[in-house]
């Protein structure tokens, strides 16, 4: 082979692999997709609560996409020690405000932002932590009223799914 | 090519036997590699019984596979059906109860020799130089048979299956930004459910096998460059070896035997306390155990993970607490591989399996107090081994000459 004819050659090669490898890549793709949540899982994805049962002071666990979600109609003094602190205290800082909707009920996902156990707490005979909210028997992290992450491993305050009021007392989740 | 390299090329097809096996050889040369590999194969003559762990571990390996399959029969992959039918081997399948508990305790044995396998790499250096792929190997299916062992454990769907399984699958959720996606993605849903136990049923398997192809790379690297010996000096003749039949295969079996009566003794008297009683109890999402454990052989991993109070720096602690161990080759600068014969170096092997044991005990206990302290320092002596100590010593300590295997085993004779 004479050295004129060598670029073109490479020329061939390198398109022919960067093809192939493209082409390669692109199979992945519905492979690696069908590993995500089917339709069938995905229409489990909303749930609708009566808050009318729940007294001040008690707790309600639902669950929503497979997941424990706290209903909590809180008291006067939960809602005032989750206000009553500074933000700088908190790992997450975030307001109570903008945690809930209605100053009495806080909605939050019962799942530990740490490795995903179910926090204790909803229950009245429940250790509800250093801080009056949840306790995580797992690792030990604690969660205030407000579902605020307060000590321990967890890096995030519970999440707050995405809900809306229907009437006064029935929320739709998801 | 000309046609005489081809006839040189040729010539090597030509099989030594003759008649039926000779017809076989010559097609498929694996009756020439098995005499030359596992009959005819030197082994260093001082190997002790540290060295019949290998062997022990793949007993355990074809157990685990053999009583598996047998699981597999009756075994459905699903959350409505999984405990049931783990529960209806248990008292309904003939023989199932024996079956389901060789495969569990044998997974504890299986750990056991291997943890007792990798000290004895690292004691007598078999880590070293030229025997590095076959340590690299070796690390490699350790990770794959805790991957493999974490999926098993899962299946049977009791409490402390599926909380495990949500604690260690949530660590992936620790991967900034793509975190849960990835794990949605793992899981096929938004928590560890049906689905999650269907892929990790598949996966078992899938392991399973990728470890016996692992044990293939492994014994090919160990046969380039022959076993380590505890002198660490490689035989300088051939009156400093023995072939591998009879010598290593009947000390192996001898010592799989004694190793299987312990295991015996423990599948039939306490076939349960491995495991822990929760996991008797139906999957429940909605309760998590007051307190999770994981499986015994994973607590000194889980005492790293807990030691670090970041979450994400736990992931990265405890993932690369193995991969780590993987560069001891390159970070030990010794000239000399085996600890009979380094003063400092063997104090610090020594403290690494202490220190193994204690982070054991300390990752089976709740993470507070004193607990987190010891976690830490053990954490902490880990890595200080692999990064400080294998460099350092390497240059400090004044090594005594090595023995050859012949000089080795007269002096132990006097």
């Amino acid at each position: 082979m004479s050295d004129s004819k060598k670029p073109r050659r490479d020329f061939i090669k390198l398109s022919a692999m960067t093809l192939g490898g493209v082409g390669a890549a692109s199979l992945l793709i519905p492979f690696i997709s069908s590993m995500n949540p089917g339709k069938d899982t995905l229409a489990l994805a909303s749930t609708e609560i009566d808050l009318s049962p729940l007294e001040e002071g008690q707790s309600l666990t639902v669950i929503w996409r497979g997941k424990p979600v706290f209903i909590k109609h809180r008291t006067k003094s939960e809602i005032d020690s989750a206000r009553n602190i500074s933000l700088e205290e908190l790992p997450d800082a975030e307001e109570d405000s903008a945690r809930v909707q209605k100053d009495n009920w806080l909605v939050v996902l019962g799942v530990c932002t740490h490795l995903g156990c179910v926090p204790l707490g909803q229950k009245a005979s429940d250790t509800k932590g250093d801080y009056g909210g949840w306790f995580c028997p797992c690792h030990g992290s604690h969660y205030d009223t407000s579902g605020r992450i307060r000590k321990g491993p967890a890096p995030t305050n519970l999440p707050v799914p995405p809900y809306v009021f229907l009437t006064d007392n029935r929320i739709k989740i998801g | 090519m000309s046609s005489n390299e081809l006839q040189g090329y040729k010539k090597t097809l030509n099989s030594p036997y003759t008649g039926i096996k000779g017809w076989i050889d010559s097609r498929l040369p694996l009756i020439r590699m098995m005499e030359a590999e596992y009959l005819k194969f030197p082994v260093p003559k001082s190997l002790n019984y540290f060295w019949s762990f290998g062997g022990i571990a793949m007993f355990c390996l074809i157990g685990l596979i053999l009583t598996g399959i047998f699981l597999g029969f009756h075994y459905k992959p699903s959350a409505d059906d999984a405990f049931d039918s783990v529960e209806r081997i248990m008292r309904d399948v003939s023989f199932g109860w024996l079956i389901r508990y060789l495969h569990a305790n044998l997974v504890s044995f299986f750990f056991i020799a291997t943890f007792i396998h990798i000290f004895r790499a690292l004691y007598f250096g078999s880590y070293k130089a030229p025997r590095e792929l076959v340590y690299i190997f070796g690390l490699t299916m350790f990770m794959l048979m805790m991957a493999t062992a974490f999926l098993g454990y899962t299946l049977p769907w009791g409490q402390m299956s599926y909380w495990g399984a949500t604690v260690i699958t949530n660590l992936f959720s620790a991967i900034p930004v793509v975190g849960d996606a990835i794990l949605t993605l793992l899981l096929g849903d938004f928590t560890v459910g049906d689905s999650a136990v269907n892929r990790f049923y598949v996966l078992h398997w899938l392991l399973a096998f990728a470890i016996v192809g692992l044990v293939v790379f492994h014994v090919i690297t160990l046969h380039m460059t022959g076993s380590n010996n505890p002198t660490g000096t490689e035989p300088q003749s051939w009156d400093e070896t023995v072939s591998f039949h009879p010598y290593v295969t009947i000390k192996d079996l001898n010592a799989t035997i004694f190793f299987f009566i312990i295991l015996a003794f423990i599948l039939f008297y306490y076939p349960n306390i491995l495991g822990h009683s929760d996991n008797y109890i139906k999957a429940n999402p909605m309760v998590t155990p007051a307190h999770i454990v994981p499986e015994w052989y994973f607590l000194p991993f889980y005492a790293i993970l807990r030691a670090i109070p970041d979450k994400l720096g736990g992931v990265i602690a405890m993932f690369s607490s193995i991969l780590a161990l993987g560069l001891l080759p390159w970070l030990d600068t010794s000239k000399v591989r085996s600890c009979l014969f380094r003063p400092i170096w063997r104090y610090c092997v020594l403290l690494f399996a202490v220190n193994f044991l204690v982070l054991m005990y300390v990752g089976g206990k709740p993470a507070e107090g004193l607990y987190v302290l010891i976690s830490r320092i053990g954490t902490a002596y880990w890595f200080l081994f692999i990064f400080v100590l294998a460099p350092l010593v390497g240059f400090l300590e004044t090594p005594r000459q090595p023995l050859t295997i012949t000089n080795y085993l007269q002096s132990k004779k006097a």
